[in-house]
């Protein structure tokens, strides 16, 4: 456990070094700031489509240090260290994706605070826009963990990235941004999504180690 | 070191890298205080039968059974090049079950306790080398696989190297090397890998 612990220690510590670690910060607060200059002023239809635009920008800043997750470890023979000393790709991963969750997750959240109001939400869409990042985030890093073991080691793999990862993520922006409107079942379903692909995550991205030592 | 004797066992093993048969019919047994040699041409399959006895790759025939804890140095280093070298020696050891003595007597074994505060990017090759071989010494498994561990090394660093090769394998320690430059373990098993018939 202590192993594990240390696993997570040292992602979250390479995820901040740097100041990298703020990257997926700016970028979500620059298109909450940038989302009102395209729309224009108006306040009502700000808060309609706001909400919608956040979660978008939420799942762009998940996908923001895709190249940073898995290729310098397995180039550096990190992950080869990690398997010579019992530990499973699966274990290796699921600490990969708490890393990348607690790297961006929380800072999201508090991020959603002043974009809110740039946005002008009002304070039951803040809620459910709050209560939607803490259930989604959670799969938006599964997926981008997923998407970055699967494009180890290949040319592009940034491109690439966003090819295989967005359509993924579907379920999680339909879910999210209908929760803003109120709906209460919309919750519940982005929870499921989100159970899926942080179940599901590590045994595919596993896999996927397993197949880039050959 | 813990836990039942050190072991190590090649029964049959053939190795096949894509399309080609690297090495076949490959059969030796090591035990307690035991160290065998990998020497032939390069592109012979030394790298990628000690990737098997770590259990990265997979045998393409036969078997291969391992008793006690694995440590492998090879071609990288894995130590985190923005890190001070202690403390990203200090990780390993922490994964490895080990605390700061042990990360200290591997440093001092390998004579590079002067680098503990210099961040790992700054180190030479060599010096990389002996960190990686620091680690191995701290990380206290049984069985120790060396991939060319004398790359890079000035003729101290490899006299120390084969004192600690020498200290471990009297502490009951299996040490399975490849390379091309004599490592100081004249009494080692030989195996020598040839072209399969």
């Amino acid at each position: 456990m202590s192993a594990f612990v240390a696993l997570v220690r040292r992602d979250l510590a390479r995820a901040f070094a740097g100041g990298g670690g703020l990257l997926p910060l700016a970028f979500f607060l620059l298109v909450a700031t940038l989302f009102p200059f395209a729309i224009g002023p108006d306040g009502a239809l700000l808060a309609r489509a706001g909400g919608g635009a956040l979660w978008m920008a939420a799942l762009l800043a998940a996908l923001l240090p895709v190249d940073r997750l898995i290729a310098p470890d397995a180039e550096a023979g990190v992950l080869d260290q990690l398997a010579v000393r019992g530990f499973s790709e699966e274990a290796v991963c699921a600490a990969k994706i708490l890393a990348h969750w607690l790297s961006f997750g929380p800072l999201l959240m508090i991020a959603a605070l002043p974009a809110a109001a740039l946005l002008r939400l009002d304070a039951a869409t803040l809620v459910r826009l709050e209560a939607g990042l803490a259930i989604g985030t959670p799969g938006l890093a599964a997926l981008a963990l997923g998407t970055a073991a699967l494009t180890a080691g290949l040319r592009g793999a940034g491109a690439l990235s966003g090819l295989l990862m967005l359509p993924l993520a579907v379920p999680v922006l339909i879910f999210g941004a209908g929760a803003l409107g109120g709906n209460p079942g919309a919750l519940k379903l982005l929870a499921a999504a989100t159970l899926l692909l942080v179940a599901g995550a590590p045994f595919a991205a596993g896999a996927a180690l397993r197949a880039l030592r050959d | 070191m813990n836990g039942p004797a050190a072991r190590l066992r090649f029964e049959r093993v053939a190795c096949l890298r894509g399309t080609r048969l690297l090495f076949e019919d490959l059969s030796f047994a090591l035990g307690p205080g035991e160290a065998a040699l990998v020497t032939g041409p390069n592109g012979i399959g030394k790298s990628s039968l000690l990737r098997i006895a770590a259990g990265l790759l997979d045998p393409a025939a036969g078997t291969v059974e391992r008793d006690g804890g694995v440590a492998l140095v090879n071609e990288t280093a894995a130590l985190d090049p923005q890190r001070p070298l202690g403390a990203a020696l200090a990780y390993w050891a922490r994964i490895d079950g080990q605390g700061a003595a042990e990360v200290e007597r591997g440093l001092a074994e390998m004579g590079i306790e002067g680098l503990a505060e210099v961040p790992v990017r700054m180190l030479s090759t060599g010096q990389r080398k002996r960190a990686a071989l620091a680690r191995l010494i701290a990380g206290g498994a049984d069985l120790w696989l060396l991939d060319e561990p004398g790359n890079g090394l000035d003729a101290e660093s490899l006299d120390r190297l084969s004192a600690a090769m020498a200290a471990h394998r009297a502490g009951g320690g299996i040490v399975l090397a490849a390379s091309h430059q004599p490592l100081g373990i004249s009494d080692a098993m030989p195996l020598r890998l040839g072209p399969p018939r």
